[in-house]
C-alpha cells in the first residue's frame, strides 16, 4: 500500500475560493456566506433543509394517496374542503394520478438523491477525506442553485392548465407524450420534464465535484483503501451518476421534443387517442414506446443504487463507531459496492419483463438481477459480522442504523421474487413491488438518513440531538414503517395493482379494503410521529447540548475538525496514518485509534 | 433497555412470519388459480419464499441476538478483527449458488410461457389466433374472426369488455393497443401482458375452470385507469360454440329489423 509523505499539504488542486482556516480568515457578508455560498458545509445544509422540506411535501402526498385507498371517493375530513373545493372535498381520479406521479417524483428527485448526495455528499466528502473544501466550490454552488429552476418547474406544473404531470414518475409514453391522453399531459408534463432536466444538471455538477474531490484532494496519507465506507458509497454513486445520468438527460430532451416539436421518438404511428385520431397520427410517426422504457430504466435502475449505496456507507460507519469494533471485511464491502454498481448497469430490463420485450433478453436480465442480490447479501453478512463480538452503544444513530439493516434485509430479499421472470409475470406492478421498493428507499435510505443526521449533527451545529426524543422517534417510526409496508407484500400477492384509484370496484380486490385501511392508519401515524423529529431537530439546533470535536469517539478525520468546522475545515495539520475503523485496537489505551493520530 | 430493543427487533421476524402464515385465511394471498401454467408460477413463488424466508429469519434473529448479547455494557474492548477470509468466501459462495439455482430453476417455466416456440399450435396458434384484443382508454374490445379466420371484413364479431373463451382449450390471442400503454391482467390466470401501441403481441393461456373473472388494466393509462375493467368468461366448449353462433346471427340481425320498411 503506497502512502503519501505525511508532511505535505493536501495534494492536487488548489480550490478557488477556499482559504485555509488558520490564516487569511476574512469575513464574508451574509449573502455570500449563507445564500450564495461556496462553502461545501453551507451548501450541504442548504440541500439538507431543502430535502427535509420536500420530505414533508412528498409525505403529505402519500397521506392523500392512503386516504383514497382507505376510503375511496370519500370526503377528506378537516382539510378536504380546503384542498379540493371544486370536487366536494373528494380526491378526483385525475388528481389521484397526479398525486402518485408527484409523490414518486418529489421523493426520488427532490428528497432522497438531494439528501444523500447533495446534503451528506457535500457536507461529508471534504471533511472525511481531509480536504479544505470541494474541488470546484463555485460549480458546487451552481449545483445547489440548479435545484431552484427544478423546483420552480415542478410547482409550475401544478399551476398549468390540466394540472401537474399524471403519467407516473416513470412518464411512459404515449400517455406522457400525447397531449390529449391525460389532463396532466397538456403542459404539466412539459414542466415535469424541465424539472427533471434541472435536477439532472444539479446532480451532474455534484457528481463531477464529488468524484474529483475524492480522487484528487485527500489529505496526506489518505489512500483510497483508507477512505471510510461512507466516502466509498458516495464515490461509487457519483460514478454511477456520471455514467448513467446523460442517458436520462438525453431521454428527457427526446420526450420534450416529442411533445413540443412533434419528433415522435417514442410515439408510434396511427394512434387513436381520445378518438382524435388523424391529427395525432400525422403528428408523430415511427417511434416506439419501449425505447423510452429502455432509456429511462438505464438511468433509473442505477439511480436505485445511487439511492442506497451512500446509505449503506452511512450505516457501515455508524455501526462500526457504535459497536466499537472495526467494520468486518472492509475490502469485501468496497468490492461488493463496486459489484452492485457494475451489475446495476445491466439489470434495467427487469422493469420490463411484461412490456413485450423479447423474452430471451428477459431471461438474461433475470440472471444478472439474481446475481446483484449477491453483493447485497455479502454486505448484510458483513454488518452482522461487525456486530459479532462488539460492544454496542444503543444511541439513536445506532438504533436507526440497526433499523436500516433489519429492513434492508426485507427489501433486498423480496427483490428476488421480482427478479424471477415467471413470478414477475404475476407480481409485476402489484403492491408487492410497492412494498419492495419502499423497504429499500424508505425503510432503508430514509432510516440511514435519520441515522446520519443524528450522527453528524454535532459536526453540523456543534450540538447533540436529544437522545430521549430521538429514541421515541425511532421506536414509533420503526413499528409504524413496518405497519405500513409489511402487509403490502400480502395484498400484492393477492394481486392488488398499484396506481389504481379505486381497486374495490373489482370483485377480485373488494375484500382487501379493511387491510388497506389498517395500512392507512399506520401511515397517518407514521407521518404524525415525525413531529418528534422536527421538534428534536429544531430544538437541538439552537438549544442542544454543546459538544467538542469528537463526541462519539470516532476514528474518521471529520472528527478532527472543530464542531462546527470553520471555513477551510481543519485548523491543524492533518495527516492520515491508518484505516478508518481502528476501534478496540490493542495499540491504543482507549478503545479507538483515530486515523490522524501519529504512530 | 437492551431487552426492549431486542424484543422490538425480534418482532420483525415473528410478526413477519405470522402475517404470512395467516394471510391465506383472510384472503390476503393468491386468488384461485385457473390456468395451466399458474400452478407452476405459484410453486416457483413458494420455492423462493422458503429460501428467502429462511435467510430472513436467520439474519433477523442473529441481529436481535447481537443486540441482546453485545449491548450489555460489559467492560473491556470489542474483539479486534477486520474480517475473516474463509467466512467471506463461504457467505459469497453459498448465496451465489443459491441464487444461480433460483435463476436456472425459473428458466424452463419462463420459456414455456413466453417463447414463441412453446406457443400452442393446435386449434389456435400465433398465426391463427382465436381473437384479437384491443385495449384503449378505457375499454377492452375483443374481435373474433369470421368463419374463414379473417380479421378483416364485415363478418368480424366485436365484443366490448367481454372476453369469452372455451375451457380446457389452448387459447391464443393477439394483444394490441389503440392509444397508450395498457396491460392485460387476469390474476386467476397468473397472466399479465402489456399492450403496446405499434406492437401486435401474441399471448396464450389455457383456462381449466369455468367461471367469470376480472380483466384488470395493470399499466397506468390515464385518469380512468382504475375503472378499465373487462370480464373473462370461461365457458364449456359447447356453450362457447353456441355463444359464438349467437353472435354471428346477431351480426346480421341487430339493427336490421327496422330496415325492412326502408
Amino acid at each position: 500500500m503506497s502512502s503519501k509523505p505525511a508532511s505535505a499539504r493536501p495534494l492536487g488542486l488548489d480550490p478557488a475560493g477556499t482559504v485555509r482556516a488558520d490564516h487569511d480568515h476574512h469575513e464574508l457578508g451574509f449573502i455570500r456566506k449563507y445564500i450564495f455560498s461556496t462553502d461545501h458545509k453551507v451548501i450541504g445544509l442548504q440541500f439538507l433543509f431543502t430535502g427535509l422540506f420536500f420530505l414533508v411535501i412528498g409525505g403529505a402526498m402519500a397521506m392523500a394517496i392512503r386516504w383514497q385507498l382507505a376510503y375511496p371517493w370519500t370526503e377528506m375530513p378537516v382539510i378536504g374542503k380546503l384542498l379540493f373545493p371544486n370536487t366536494g372535498a373528494v380526491i378526483s381520479p385525475e388528481f389521484y394520478t397526479v398525486l402518485f406521479t408527484m409523490h414518486g417524483t418529489v421523493m426520488i428527485f427532490f428528497v432522497i438523491i438531494p439528501l444523500l448526495t447533495g446534503a451528506f455528499g457535500n457536507f461529508l466528502i471534504p471533511l472525511m477525506t481531509g480536504a479544505p473544501d470541494m474541488a470546484f466550490p463555485k460549480l458546487n454552488m451552481f449545483g445547489y442553485w440548479a435545484m431552484v429552476p427544478a423546483i420552480v418547474c415542478a410547482v409550475m406544473g401544478f399551476l398549468a392548465e390540466g394540472g401537474a404531470a399524471a403519467a407516473g414518475w416513470t412518464a411512459y409514453p404515449p400517455l406522457s407524450t400525447v397531449t390529449s391522453a391525460a389532463p396532466g399531459s397538456l403542459s404539466g408534463q412539459t414542466w415535469w420534464l424541465m424539472a427533471l432536466f434541472w435536477v439532472g444538471v444539479s446532480s451532474m455538477m455534484g457528481a463531477v465535484n464529488y468524484a474529483t474531490t475524492i480522487v484528487k484532494m485527500r489529505a496526506p496519507g489518505m489512500t483510497m483503501f483508507r477512505l471510510p465506507l461512507t466516502i466509498w458509497g458516495l464515490f461509487i454513486s457519483a460514478l454511477l451518476q456520471l455514467f448513467a445520468l446523460p442517458v436520462l438527460t438525453a431521454a428527457t430532451i427526446m420526450q420534450l421534443l416529442d411533445r413540443v416539436a412533434g419528433t415522435g421518438f417514442f410515439t408510434p404511428t396511427n394512434l387513436l387517442v381520445n378518438n382524435m385520431g388523424p391529427e395525432i397520427a400525422n403528428q408523430a410517426a415511427g417511434g416506439h414506446p419501449l425505447l423510452w422504457q429502455h432509456l429511462f430504466w438505464f438511468y433509473s435502475h442505477p439511480a436505485v443504487y445511487i439511492m442506497v449505496l451512500p446509505a449503506m456507507g452511512f450505516a457501515s460507519d455508524i455501526l462500526s463507531v457504535n459497536a466499537r469494533k472495526p467494520v468486518f471485511g472492509y475490502k469485501p464491502m468496497v468490492y461488493s459496492m463496486s459489484a452492485i454498481a457494475g451489475l446495476g448497469f445491466v439489470v434495467w430490463g427487469h422493469h420490463m419483463f411484461t412490456s413485450g420485450m423479447n423474452p430471451a433478453i428477459g431471461m438474461s436480465f433475470m440472471v444478472m438481477t439474481m446475481m446483484i442480490a449477491l453483493p447485497s447479501a455479502i454486505k448484510v453478512f458483513n454488518w452482522l459480522g461487525t456486530l459479532w463480538g462488539s460492544r454496542i452503544r444503543l444511541t439513536t444513530p445506532m438504533l436507526f442504523s440497526l433499523g436500516f439493516v433489519s429492513m434492508f434485509i426485507i427489501g433486498g430479499l423480496s427483490g428476488i421474487w421480482m427478479a424471477s421472470t415467471p413470478v414477475d409475470v404475476y407480481i409485476h406492478d402489484t403492491y408487492i413491488v410497492v412494498a419492495h421498493f419502499h423497504y429499500v428507499v424508505f425503510a432503508g435510505s430514509v432510516f440511514a438518513i435519520f441515522s446520519a443526521i443524528h450522527h453528524w449533527f454535532p459536526k453540523m451545529f456543534g450540538r447533540l440531538m436529544n437522545e430521549t426524543l430521538g429514541r421515541i422517534h425511532f421506536v414509533g417510526t420503526f413499528i409504524l414503517t413496518n405497519g405500513v409496508f409489511y402487509m403490502m407484500h400480502q395484498i400484492g400477492v393477492a394481486g392488488l395493482m398499484r396506481r389504481t384509484a379505486d381497486p374495490y370496484a373489482y370483485e377480485t380486490y373488494a375484500h382487501l379494503q379493511p387491510l388497506n385501511q389498517l395500512i392507512s392508519y399506520c401511515a397517518f401515524g407514521l407521518f404524525a410521529w415525525q413531529i418528534f423529529f422536527v421538534v428534536n431537530f429544531i430544538h437541538s439546533m439552537f438549544w442542544g447540548k454543546r459538544v467538542g470535536r469528537n463526541p462519539w469517539k470516532a476514528c474518521t478525520v471529520e472528527w478532527d475538525a472543530p464542531s462546527p468546522p470553520g471555513h477551510g475545515n481543519f485548523d491543524r495539520e492533518l495527516a492520515v496514518h491508518r484505516g478508518p475503523y481502528e476501534y478496540a485496537s490493542p495499540e491504543s489505551e482507549d478503545d479507538y485509534l483515530p486515523q490522524s493520530q501519529p504512530v | 433497555m437492551r431487552l426492549f430493543y431486542t424484543v422490538l427487533f425480534l418482532l420483525v421476524p415473528i410478526v413477519g412470519v405470522w402475517t404470512f402464515a395467516i394471510a391465506d385465511d383472510y384472503g390476503w394471498w393468491f386468488p384461485e388459480n385457473i390456468s395451466s401454467f399458474g400452478g407452476e408460477i405459484d410453486r416457483l413463488f413458494d420455492v423462493i419464499m422458503y429460501m428467502v424466508g429462511f435467510t430472513f429469519i436467520a439474519t433477523e434473529v442473529l441481529l436481535a441476538w447481537c443486540i441482546l448479547r453485545y449491548s450489555d455494557k460489559s467492560p473491556g474492548k470489542a474483539d479486534f478483527s477486520h474480517g475473516n477470509h474463509k467466512l467471506e468466501l463461504l457467505w459469497t459462495a453459498v448465496p451465489a449458488l443459491a441464487l444461480l439455482f433460483i435463476a436456472f430453476s425459473q428458466m424452463g417455466t419462463w420459456a414455456d410461457i413466453k417463447y414463441a416456440g412453446s406457443f400452442p399450435d393446435s386449434e389456435y396458434s400465433i398465426d391463427r389466433p382465436m381473437a384479437q384484443v384491443y385495449a384503449s382508454q378505457f375499454d377492452w374490445r375483443v374481435r373474433y374472426p369470421d368463419e374463414e379466420g379473417n380479421f378483416e371484413g364485415t363478418d368480424v364479431i366485436e365484443s366490448a369488455f367481454d372476453f369469452v373463451v372455451p375451457v380446457d382449450t389452448d387459447v391464443v390471442f393477439r394483444l394490441r393497443s389503440r392509444d397508450v400503454l395498457h396491460s392485460f391482467f387476469v390474476p386467476q390466470l397468473r397472466l399479465k401482458q402489456d399492450a403496446v401501441p405499434g406492437m401486435d403481441i401474441p399471448v396464450w393461456f389455457r383456462a381449466e375452470k369455468t367461471g367469470e373473472y376480472d380483466i384488470i388494466c395493470a399499466e397506468l393509462c390515464g385518469w380512468g385507469h382504475y375503472k378499465m375493467a373487462g370480464r373473462l368468461r370461461v365457458l364449456e366448449p359447447d356453450d362457447y360454440d353456441s355463444w359464438l353462433a349467437e353472435q354471428r346471427v346477431a351480426l346480421y340481425t341487430n339493427g336490421t329489423e327496422d330496415r325492412e320498411d326502408v
